[in-house]
């Protein structure tokens, strides 16, 4: 597999599992399941030992490659030369899986509804713009950007209310964009994360293609995810085009916002996505948008920026939950660090994230406590 | 039940394993050790747990190996004799932090990492010695091997540091050693029969240590590091003796590396710690004037424009030296240790250049001197686990430097079970049957960790 004369040079000195300050196990799997076989390093020392004919690749095995979230906490820990490349094997490793044909029911299940619907709701693809439906959101027709939503933005009724909220800001500020509506197509980052080259290739190839037939040249994404593999996969890919995840527009735009804000009074955390953040080092866009906004106090938690807990939805655990819930999952972790800030809104630039975090609210009952919110969302408060 | 049942009875089946990829994990460390056998893995919360745990494997005759940090690199808390391994981390409560009497009492599991992190937070005028090791290793593991830090220099070993501690005995008896015998307080050991001796360096032979009194000290505002160069091996023991006659740094070692040329000299660093500016500027003054005194001026320089990342490397707690793992590009270092009086340093020095080599290795030393008497000498030795006659060479060069160890009247520290096995022929019979006798009295089924610290 690529990367195999890598797998030897782990240590499992365990850097890799922590912050910055050593404050705490900020790697997802590590932090849930505790055995060392669950860490980067583990991780690591096992996919060698499945090359080299030690391990095969049992229901285990499969639990603990695929709970890893991407998140890229042991990218930004590890302290020897090869980290950049972790999240990277990890994803390798998957290929290598794939290729063998044995890989989580759950993960199979995902890959095939993207293959068969080209979203892994099983809706067809005429709905994909039915979120815009009554919204003065054209269709793109030559616009300075494409917004481009992604199947959690289009099909899921949490990401789709996030979806209205930032298209309706994005009008507001008059930036001029349309949606490809029912002729979006996956973007295939979780697809890559998930080990399924073939496919995502096909699936690059066939938005870099759409793009290309439409002249498109700048992208906004509302996702995070879509914005990673766009602004790296794709331009890798050859595609020619200048991505930009929403908050980036919006924090460049805040002055024409501003003066039809009112005060909305709340204190606010900001839960950095690890697409966004630690992949792509947007960490200050997001939060300054949220520190314009009156009467908006905002608080980071103690893990923050690249020191940020994971949601626990990343590398395809969102669809595939091979990390799975339970009071030591991440997103509920990542609650209780919000709670400590006293705040009463976690704001999210993910509707990943924003789902993750509120079915752990409403799992451990703290509705009355902290509200999940995108920072659209709460703009929008602001706008009355 | 069978044994697995049992142990999921006791602490939940998500805390317990017996499939292949934890079990291969737990069977190996990061040195040169080859891998061992193990049954099962369990991860206890709670000294009751552990106690239900030991009753079982006590009853069913199954070795039991606890683990901390997993991170001696001589395998220690590897089975030698296949059963549990007992991993502590999920025990990682800091109970309390007493800033008067200025200790903690930590569970087993809690980390060097989570400790720091807890007081730099809390109790931001206290510290912990903390070792020169990843700050995932744990605070019990530690100090339960004899480890030392980066204020060993000024107050000793830290198991020298230890208040007390809560064990369970193989046969599963809970006792509360040191003051926390007598009272709720654990801030000092003695003075009563010094019981915490019963598991200080015996590497889990006699018990599982759950708790841990552990003391802390006043953490200045200032700190510095000087570095002093030097070519002449012969006068390292006066070199030594004069830095620490000042009775004034917080860390002292000394590090020598072949490659790149400028790392190919003697360096002393010399780690000092102050609370006002005038006290650190009087102590920079002071041993910068042992340069001029020390071999007439000839001996020692002071080292001029220290590299930024050296000073950073001196200068943090605890410093990345994990580094050293791909120096070959290859993920395995091991180093022999050898508790030396510093006389016998000279000897030492150029025999572990001369093993290196003989093994085709750069010599690599970083060595650190416990308070004023005594050096932990580290032959190190970095190896690529993807090539076994690497691995190889670095387990030889590692027993030749045990041997030369105990040749020159030296001790090995936390050694692999060879070392340990070189320990015991060398040792007084008297010292070795009361070793025997205690084992024996302490855990009569032989559960705890065997194959370390056996006696023929």
């Amino acid at each position: 597999m690529k990367y195999d004369d890598i797998l030897h040079r782990c240590f499992r000195c365990g850097y890799c599992k922590l912050t910055d300050d050593y404050e705490d196990f900020n790697c997802p799997p590590y932090r849930k399941y505790r055995f060392e076989s669950f860490s980067p390093g583990g991780r690591m020392w096992l996919i060698r030992a499945w090359q080299q004919g030690d391990i095969q690749i049992t229901e285990r095995f499969q639990k603990i490659l695929y709970s890893c979230t991407m998140c890229a906490n042991c990218v930004e820990h590890c302290i020897f030369p090869f980290s950049d490349d972790l999240a990277n094997i990890f994803i390798a490793a998957r290929e290598a899986v794939t290729e063998e044909g044995i890989i989580p029911p759950t993960v199979r299940d995902y890959l095939k509804s993207i293959h068969a619907y080209g979203n892994p709701y099983k809706e067809p693809a005429e709905l994909r713009g039915a979120w815009a439906d009554g919204s003065p959101v054209p269709v793109y027709d030559g616009h300075e950007y494409l917004l481009y939503i992604g199947c959690v933005g289009s099909y899921d009724e949490r990401g789709q209310l996030i979806a209205r909220a930032v298209a309706n800001i994005l009008c507001k500020i008059d930036v001029t964009f349309g949606i490809l509506g029912e002729e979006e197509i996956c973007d295939g980052n979780e697809v890559r994360a998930l080990g399924e080259t073939w496919l995502f290739d096909r699936l690059a190839r066939k938005n870099i293609e759409r793009f290309k037939a439409r002249n498109i040249k700048k992208i906004i994404t509302l996702d995070p995810h879509a914005y990673n593999t766009f602004a790296g996969d794709y331009k890798n890919l050859g595609a020619d085009i200048e991505v930009h995840h929403y908050t980036q527009i919006l924090a460049d735009r805040m002055d024409s916002l501003i003066p039809s804000l009112k005060e909305c009074t709340a204190t606010v955390t900001y839960h950095d996505p690890c697409y966004l953040g630690r992949h792509n080092g947007l960490y200050e866009e997001p939060r300054s948008i949220l520190a314009a906004l009156p009467g908006i106090t905002l608080v980071d938690m103690a893990s923050n920026r690249r020191n940020a807990l994971c949601c626990g939805g990343g590398g395809g655990n969102f669809f595939s939950d091979v990390l799975g819930g339970g009071r030591e999952s991440p997103a509920k972790i990542r609650i209780d660090q919000a709670l400590d800030t006293g705040a009463r809104i976690i704001a999210v630039a993910c509707p990943q994230c924003a789902k993750m975090l509120e079915d752990a609210i409403k799992a451990e009952d703290r509705e009355d406590r902290l509200e999940v919110a995108d920072i659209a969302e709460i703009i929008e408060r602001c706008l009355g | 039940m069978n044994i697995y049942e049992s142990l999921c009875d006791i602490i939940g089946g998500d805390y317990v394993s017996r499939q292949a990829e934890d079990l291969y994990i737990y069977s190996r460390d990061s040195g040169t050790q080859p891998p061992r056998h193990v049954d099962y893995v369990v991860m206890p919360k709670t000294v009751e747990e552990v106690r239900h745990i030991l009753m079982l494997a006590n009853r069913e005759r199954i070795p039991v190996t606890p683990l901390g940090g997993g991170f001696t690199l001589s395998a220690l808390v590897v089975p030698h004799k296949g059963g549990i391994v007992m991993d502590m981390k999920r025990m990682d409560r800091i109970i309390e932090i007493n800033e008067l009497s200025r200790y903690a009492l930590i569970e087993a599991g809690v980390s060097q990492a989570a400790l720091r992190a807890y007081l730099k937070k809390h109790h931001p005028r206290l510290q912990h010695s903390t070792p020169e090791a990843p700050p995932t290793v744990t605070i019990v593991g530690n100090a339960l091997i004899q480890g030392h830090g980066h204020l060993t220099p000024r107050y000793g070993l830290h198991s020298d540091m230890i208040n007390g501690m809560e064990v369970v005995l193989p046969t599963g008896e809970i006792c509360k050693l040191g003051s926390s015998a007598l009272s709720p307080s654990w801030y000092a050991r003695g003075p009563i029969p010094d019981l915490p001796g019963l598991f200080i360096g015996w590497f889990g032979t006699t018990g599982v240590v759950t708790k841990l009194s552990m003391k802390l000290y006043p953490r200045p505002h200032y700190r510095e590091v000087l570095v002093f160069s030097s070519d002449d091996i012969d006068a390292i023991p006066e070199v030594i003796f004069e830095t620490t006659q000042l009775d004034l740094l917080e860390d002292f070692f000394l590090i020598m590396q072949e490659k790149p040329d400028w790392m190919n000299h003697i360096f002393y660093v010399v780690i000092l710690s102050a609370h006002f500016e005038e006290e650190l500027a009087m102590k920079m003054r002071a041993f910068t004037n042992l340069c001029n005194k020390t071999g007439n001026g000839n001996t020692i320089k002071v080292v001029k424009d220290l590299h930024p990342a050296l000073r950073t490397r001196f200068l943090d707690v605890p410093p990345k030296a994990a580094v050293a793992a791909d120096f070959r590009k290859g993920g395995g270092f091991q180093y022999s240790a050898a508790i030396l009086p510093f006389d016998k340093v000279p000897a030492i020095w150029r025999k572990g250049i001369e093993i290196a080599h003989k093994h085709d290795m750069i010599a690599s030393y970083v060595h650190q001197v416990l308070t004023c008497h005594s050096i932990m000498f580290s032959f190190n030795y970095s190896f690529n686990r993807a090539d076994n006659n690497d691995i190889e060479a670095a387990r030889q060069a590692i027993d030749e430097s045990n041997r030369f160890t105990l040749d020159i009247g030296g001790m090995i520290w936390k050694g692999e079970a060879d070392a340990q096995k070189l320990v015991m022929e060398k040792m007084d019979p008297g010292t070795a049957n009361l070793i025997r006798k205690i084992k024996k009295t302490m855990d009569p089924n032989g559960i705890m960790n065997p194959g370390n610290w056996e006696v023929s």
